[in-house]
C-alpha cells in the first residue's frame, strides 16, 4: 500500500511538473482489441478518418437513451458526411449477452455508422468511461477534444457545430 | 511509529526531487492522467407501506457508495487504481462491501507483441463459459483476478492468453487458500489474417479454445445432511475447458462455443458429482434494412466458483447469461430471467426490420419494426441409479442427455416494437409484451410458493421536439396478470433541455393487487444536470426494484423510499 501511495504521490508531483502540456488530454486512443460487427478483429487505433473528425459514442442495444441518441444522429448523419467528412464509430458495450444481437439491430434499423464491439468493457474501461451513452469528438489529429456524458434531443446539433468548428480550424475550448 | 517517519521522510524528499528528475532526464513527458468517479449517496426514509423501517435499515439511514479510479499512462505503460468506500453500503448491496479501501491496482506494459498485468484484471475468453471477470458498478459486482496475466501476439491473427491468480471477494484478502486460485489458458486464431492466401476470402474463419482450472484445497469435507454427517470427497482441481469458432460468410454470421466442465460438487448444486456442459449458438443474418438472429443456449451444471461453498453471485468464474431480451422500461423489466446454472435449455430469435424513408410502409420518415421470441425451459433429469432421488447429495445427482429439454418453462416472452418518427417534431416507439415467468425457479422458492405469472404489457413512449433544444418525452405502461401483485400502471414525463438539464416524474401505481392495502403509488420526481463528463442528479420518491432509465442514463435500483444523489464524473 506504501508503495502505491508513493507512486502515486509521484505521478501527482511531475503531473505538476508539467501542467504546461495538459496531461488530461488524450492525445491518442489506447490501443485496444475490439471486434467488427461480423465478430472480427479490429484495434482501436484504427479508428482513423483521415485527418477529419472522429466521434466515438459508446453505446448498448439495451440501452434506450443511446438508441435514441444514435437513431437522431442517423437521421442525418448522410448531410454530416457530405458536409464536414465526419466519422461515426459506435461502441457497443453489450457483453455477451446481446453481442450477437448487435449487427441485426444496427442493419435492422438502418444505421450507417462503423459499429465496433467491445464485449467486456476493456475500450470503455480504458477511456474511463461511465454511465452510458457517452460521445468523444476527437479532431483530426486524433486528439479527444470533447466528451459527453447522457443524451438529450438537441445534442447533436452541438456535435456537430463544433465538427464545424474543427474544420475551421478553431479550437474547442 | 518509526516506520511512519521514514515514509513521511521519504514522501517529503520525492517530492522534491521528483521534479528534479522529471526535469533532468525527461522520463516522465508525455504521460497523461485519467479516470473517473461516482458518488451514489441516499438519505432513507423509513415506508410502512413498503415495510421499510429502521430495523430494515439498520438504524442508518444515510448511506453511500463511491468510487474514484484514475489510470496513469506513459508510452507502454499503463499503471492505475480504483479507491472504493461504502459506508455503509446503499440498501440492495452486500453488507460486507462495508468498508473502504484500495480493491483494484495494476500496472500494465503493452507493445504489438506482448501485454503483460501484474496486478487486477478483467479478462474474457470467448463467449465466457469457461472464464469472464468483470465489474459492474450499479450492480455492486466485481469479480476481478489478481495476479499475473501475460497475452502474447506472435504473429497477426494468433492471440494467447494466459491467467493466473484469485478472485476479489469483498474485502477479505486471500491468505491460506482461504478461497481458489484460478488458472487459464485460451488460443486464439483468425484464420484470415494467418494465411495470406485467405485474406480476401469471402468466408472468414476464428477459431479459439480455452483451459481453466481452479484449485481449492480441501480434499474432504463434512456436510449436515438428513442427520447425519457425510464426508465427502472433493477434487481439488475442478478444470473447464473448450472451444469456439466464428464463421462469418457476407451477410450470414454463425458462432458457437461448448465448455465442458469435470465433476465439481459444491453448495450450489447440493454437491453432486456430475460433469458440466454448456453450448451457446447464435446464426444470424443481417442487411440494411433486415436483421434476423436466432440463438440457442444449453446449460447442464455449469455453475463455476472459487469457492465451493459461496452461494451468492461473488467468486463466479465463468459467465452464463441469459438469452432472452434484456427490457428497460419499467414494467417490462417487472420479471427479469437469469439463468439458472443447475440446468436449462433455450431458444431465442430476433427480427428487426427497418422500412426506409419513401418507401411504402416507410412513409416520409421510416419506420422500424422489432419482434423478438423467446423460450427458457428446464432440462430433462433422470434418477443416476435405483437408489437415489434426483439431485442427492454426495451421489453423481442425476442422468442427463445432451438437449434433453424438461417439461418446466422457467421463461418465456413474446414482443413487439414499433418505432415511427412522424415528422420532424414527433415519434414514438410502441412495445407490447407477453410474458411467462416461473416465479419459484427463477427467484429459487420452494415449487408451489408463487407458481408460474402470465402478464402483458403495453407502451408507448412519445418524444415531442418543441424546439430543436427543448424535449418532452411521455411513457404510458400497461402491466395485466392474475398472478403475483396483479395489475399495474405506470407513466412518466420528462422534460429535457439540451445539452444540460433534465427533469422527470414517474409514478407506477399497483391498482390491481390483491391486497387493497398494497395498491401502492410509487412516486419518483428527479431532475440532474449535466457538464461535458460530469453529471449531477437526484431523485427523490419511492424505488421499485428493477433497472431505471431516466433522463439519458440507466442504472439499477433496489426498492427504496427517499432521496439520492449521483454524482458521475470521467476525465
Amino acid at each position: 500500500m506504501k508503495i502505491i501511495r508513493l507512486l502515486l504521490l509521484l505521478i501527482l508531483i511531475s503531473s505538476y511538473s508539467y501542467a504546461q502540456e495538459n496531461i488530461f488530454t488524450y492525445k491518442k486512443l489506447p490501443t485496444v482489441k475490439l471486434k467488427t460487427v461480423k465478430g472480427l478483429p479490429f484495434t482501436s487505433d484504427s479508428i482513423v478518418n483521415n485527418g477529419k473528425p472522429v466521434i466515438i459514442s459508446f453505446w448498448a442495444t439495451w440501452c434506450k437513451p443511446c438508441v435514441r441518441e444514435l437513431s437522431t444522429i442517423a437521421d442525418v448523419y448522410d448531410d454530416w458526411v457530405k458536409e464536414t467528412g465526419v466519422k461515426l464509430y459506435a461502441v457497443s458495450v453489450d457483453d455477451s449477452r446481446s453481442m450477437t444481437l448487435v449487427a441485426p439491430m444496427v442493419n435492422g434499423k438502418g444505421w450507417d455508422f462503423t459499429v465496433l464491439l467491445d464485449p467486456n468493457s476493456d475500450f470503455k474501461r480504458a477511456m474511463n468511461v461511465g454511465p452510458i451513452p457517452h460521445t468523444f469528438l476527437l479532431n483530426g489529429k486524433g486528439e479527444v477534444v470533447f466528451q459527453h456524458t447522457s443524451f438529450a434531443e438537441g445534442d447533436e446539433l452541438n456535435l456537430i457545430e463544433m465538427v464545424r468548428k474543427l474544420n475551421r480550424g478553431e479550437t474547442i475550448k | 511509529m518509526n516506520r511512519r517517519l521514514y515514509c513521511f521522510l521519504g514522501a517529503i524528499s520525492l517530492m522534491f526531487l521528483a521534479p528534479l528528475m522529471v526535469k533532468s532526464q525527461d522520463v516522465l513527458k508525455g504521460g497523461e492522467v485519467h479516470g473517473s468517479m461516482q458518488a451514489d449517496a441516499s438519505y432513507y426514509l423509513t415506508d410502512s407501506k413498503t415495510g421499510i423501517t429502521d430495523s430494515t435499515l439498520a438504524g442508518q439511514l444515510i448511506r453511500m457508495n463511491a468510487f474514484t479510479e484514475v489510470n496513469y499512462t506513459l508510452g507502454n505503460f499503463t499503471a492505475g487504481m480504483r479507491f472504493e468506500a461504502y459506508l455503509p453500503p446503499l440498501i440492495g448491496y452486500d453488507a460486507q462491501y462495508n468498508g473502504v479501501g484500495a480493491p483494484y491496482w495494476y500496472v500494465n506494459y503493452k507493445n504489438d507483441y506482448i501485454d503483460v498485468t501484474a496486478g487486477n484484471f478483467y479478462e474474457q475468453f470467448g463467449y465466457g463459459m469457461m472464464l469472464r471477470t468483470y465489474q459492474e458498478w450499479t450492480l455492486g459486482f466485481d469479480n476481478s483476478l489478481r495476479g499475473l496475466r501475460v497475452k502474447v501476439m506472435p504473429v497477426k491473427g494468433v492471440t494467447f492468453k494466459g491467467v493466473y491468480g484469485v478472485q476479489r471477494y469483498y474485502w477479505e484478502p486471500y491468505k491460506d487458500y482461504n478461497r481458489g486460485i484460478v488458472k487459464g489458458f485460451d488460443a486464439d486464431f483468425y484464420l484470415n489474417d494467418i494465411f495470406t492466401s485467405l485474406k480476401d476470402a469471402k468466408v472468414k474463419l476464428t477459431l479459439g479454445g480455452s483451459f481453466v482450472s481452479n484449485y481449492q484445497r480441501g480434499a474432504t469435507k463434512d456436510i449436515p445432511s438428513n442427520g447425519q454427517i457425510l464426508a465427502l470427497k472433493l477434487p481439488e482441481n475442478v478444470s473447464n475447458y473448450g472451444g469456439r469458432f466464428n464463421l462469418n460468410i457476407g451477410d450470414f454470421n454463425w458462432f458457437t462455443e461448448y465448455a465442458h466442465k469435470i465433476n465439481d460438487p459444491t453448495a450450489l448444486n447440493n454437491y453432486i458429482y456430475k460433469n458440466g456442459d454448456g453450448l451457446f449458438t447464435n446464426l444470424s443474418y443481417s442487411k440494411p434494412g433486415l436483421g434476423i438472429s436466432v440463438m440457442s443456449k444449453w446449460i447442464d451444471n455449469m455453475s463455476y466458483k472459487s469457492d465451493r461453498s459461496v452461494t451468492n453471485n461473488m467468486l463466479c468464474i465463468n459467465y452464463l447469461p441469459s438469452i432472452t431480451k434484456e427490457h428497460t422500461y419499467a414494467l417490462a423489466s417487472m420479471y427479469p430471467y437469469s439463468t439458472q446454472p443447475n440446468g436449462e435449455v433455450g431458444i431465442s430469435g430476433t427480427v428487426t426490420l427497418h422500412f426506409f424513408k419513401d418507401s411504402p410502409l416507410g412513409g416520409k420518415t421510416g419506420l422500424s419494426v422489432a419482434g423478438n421470441f423467446s423460450q427458457v425451459n428446464g432440462i430433462k433429469k433422470a434418477p443416476s441409479s435405483d437408489t437415489t432421488y434426483i439431485g442427492q447429495i454426495g451421489t453423481p445427482g442425476y442422468a442427463s442427455s445432451f438437449y434433453g429439454v424438461g417439461s418446466d418453462v422457467y421463461y418465456q416472452d413474446a414482443n413487439l416494437e414499433v418505432t415511427k418518427k412522424f415528422n420532424k417534431k414527433w415519434k414514438g416507439i410502441f412495445s407490447y409484451l407477453y410474458q411467462t415467468y416461473n416465479k419459484d425457479v427463477v427467484e429459487s422458492h420452494a415449487p408451489g410458493t408463487y407458481g408460474t405469472i402470465y402478464a402483458q404489457i403495453g407502451i408507448a413512449d412519445v418524444a415531442w421536439n418543441i424546439t430543436t433544444k427543448h424535449t418532452l418525452r411521455w411513457e404510458a405502461q400497461g402491466l395485466w396478470t392474475k398472478q403475483d401483485k396483479g395489475n399495474w400502471a405506470a407513466g412518466l414525463v420528462e422534460f429535457t433541455i439540451s445539452p444540460a438539464w433534465f427533469i422527470s416524474v414517474m409514478d407506477q401505481y399497483n391498482y390491481g393487487n390483491n391486497d387493497a392495502g398494497q395498491r401502492l403509488n410509487y412516486y419518483t420526481l428527479s431532475a440532474g444536470y449535466t457538464n461535458h463528463s460530469s453529471r449531477i442528479s437526484f431523485s427523490y420518491g419511492r424505488q421499485r426494484e428493477g433497472i431505471i432509465c431516466v433522463g439519458g442514463v440507466c442504472r439499477y435500483v433496489p426498492a427504496t423510499n427517499g432521496l439520492t444523489l449521483t454524482l458521475t464524473s470521467s476525465f
